[in-house]
């Protein structure tokens, strides 16, 4: 029902999420912002079930921001990564799993740009493009064709813009707007929301 | 309850003799054993070490996809209340807050005349849906707990912390059977509405219905609400779709509860027979009214 997507480009990575916070057939919300801002150049988008995904989103975004004050120095978008990932492995046999899909997204000084999928079965995979939700079906192939390392960050905002239409084309629910920040070196900045009119 | 804890009130209730703990005693008798007159002494609960309450969670309460075979769970001696009609929403004048007040059990009516809708302080009301028990026992915990924090800091809890609050404190019970969603309908400098359920979700918004009847609301309250609408219109809106939505979910019903909630605090208006509803809107619609019944229009 819900959907996240995120692109990486040589210096950058986008990332959009959909606005909408359902409970069974109605919508509760229709502005709801599902990234959670780790560090200055670290996002974690997240879906799933409803307490969980704000739960540990906001458990890994303290610890996250804890390490930097215990420490003095930020967590690269890959230990963060990791750490999300060790986090959702260690309660996935507990008494009280975490059923979270989430998509990390940062810029690293050193590494550069770099996009990481997570499932909630605690699977990681550093991606050049990446989705979760049934919106991921219809767009993956999309990505698939047209992406390539180098593009630029206005091909990168058509290439969301084409897989948002191909969902109003497709997709049974209406997702009809969703949030759109991009991260590079200069930290994560808000970009104007992606709203797609009625069929 | 807030004043016994206060003052490290060592009550044992009658009952404490049974095997069994009710939720209730065990989180007051946790907190009247270590609280020892240390005013910021907060104690951290292992499973949720950002929860400052430690519950016992009985062993009778288990996630359904935990394989525990020798769980023994109680058997209900009659199916829990959930339906209802609930909701709230901001507008220039405040918020409003608007419910039903039958208590369904299947489908049997089990009270007509229930108070869906609790102050918990002066600038801050609470409309509860799902099961009726829950909800109450939740209600009072959380009137406790603002009390207490009130007490302790020397200032009102924010809505928004006390959203945050009932939602740490509802955590532990995820996936068992406790099923309260609640709107908490206030003044505040920030967030005003805020929607929390027992799954988790924790909402900030400036409309929300909630119930089995919810949708039948939405649909009045979208097409017409307005921020500009003066007080009596909202009112009369917010009663308007609490009467659709009891006309057609055979679950709610019965009478209208009606809060205003401003800076200068909560206002009850006084509750009404979602009857007289009916027959103003059949007047409306000029239909003809049998001659028994006939109530003079307001």
């Amino acid at each position: 029902m819900e959907y996240l997507i995120g692109i990486q480009g040589p210096d950058y990575v986008l990332v959009a999420a959909d606005n909408v916070a359902a409970s069974s057939i109605i919508q509760m919300k229709h502005d709801y912002d599902k990234m959670f801002k780790l560090s200055e150049k670290i996002l974690l988008l997240c879906v799933g079930e409803a307490g969980d995904t704000v739960q540990f989103a906001e458990y890994i975004q303290k610890n996250v921001q804890l390490y930097k004050m215990r420490n003095g120095y930020e967590l690269s978008p890959a230990a963060a990564a990791n750490f999300t990932r060790k986090n959702l492995a260690d309660y996935l046999r507990s008494r009280t799993p975490y059923h979270v899909n989430l998509l990390l997204a940062g810029y690293d000084d050193a590494d550069g740009p770099g996009l990481f999928y997570m499932d909630y079965l605690s699977s990681l995979a550093k991606a050049p493009f990446a989705a979760h939700g049934y919106g991921a079906f219809l767009t993956l192939s999309i990505l698939d064709r047209y992406y390539k390392p180098d593009l630029t960050r206005e091909e990168a905002v058509d290439l969301l813009r084409k897989c948002v239409e191909e969902l109003n084309k497709r997709f049974i629910l209406n997702l009809h707007s969703f949030n759109v920040r991009l991260i590079d070196k200069d930290g994560i900045h808000d970009m104007e929301k992606l709203t797609v009119g009625a069929k | 309850m807030a004043l016994e804890d206060i003052c490290n009130f060592n009550c044992k209730p009658m009952h404490k003799s049974l095997t069994f703990h009710t939720l209730e005693d065990t989180s007051s008798s946790v907190f009247t054993d270590s609280f020892d007159l240390k005013w910021r002494a907060e104690l951290t609960s292992k499973k949720t070490s950002e929860v400052p309450l430690e519950f016992h969670v009985p062993c009778l309460f288990r996630r359904p996809s935990s394989q525990a075979s020798q769980s023994v769970s109680v058997r209900r001696p009659f199916p829990l209340s959930h339906g209802t009609t609930t909701l709230g929403f901001i507008f220039q004048g405040g918020v409003i807050a608007a419910a039903d007040t039958r208590a369904s059990a299947g489908g049997l009516v089990a009270c007509p005349a229930v108070h869906k809708i609790t102050p918990i302080h002066s600038h801050l009301v609470v409309t509860s849906s799902g099961s009726g028990a829950d909800c109450m026992l939740w209600e009072r915990i959380l009137i406790r707990e603002i009390r207490l924090y009130q007490l302790r800091h020397k200032r009102r809890l924010s809505i928004r912390g006390t959203a945050k609050l009932l939602s740490f404190m509802l955590h532990p019970f995820k996936g068992t059977d406790v099923c309260v969603a609640l709107t908490l309908c206030g003044w505040d400098k920030d967030d005003s509405l805020i929607y929390v359920c027992s799954d988790g979700a924790r909402l900030q918004g400036d409309i929300f219905s909630v119930g089995s009847g919810s949708p039948y609301a939405y649909g009045v309250l979208d097409g017409s609400l307005r921020w500009s609408l003066s007080k009596e219109e909202a009112i009369s809106l917010a009663r308007e779709a609490v009467f659709r939505a009891t006309h057609r979910d055979a679950y709610s019903g019965n009478n209208v509860d009606l809060f205003h909630v401003t800076a200068e605090g909560w206002k009850q208006r006084q509750r009404e027979d979602l009857k007289e509803e009916y027959y103003r809107d059949m007047e409306k619609k000029g239909k003809k009214i049998d001659l028994k019944m006939q109530k003079l229009p307001k």
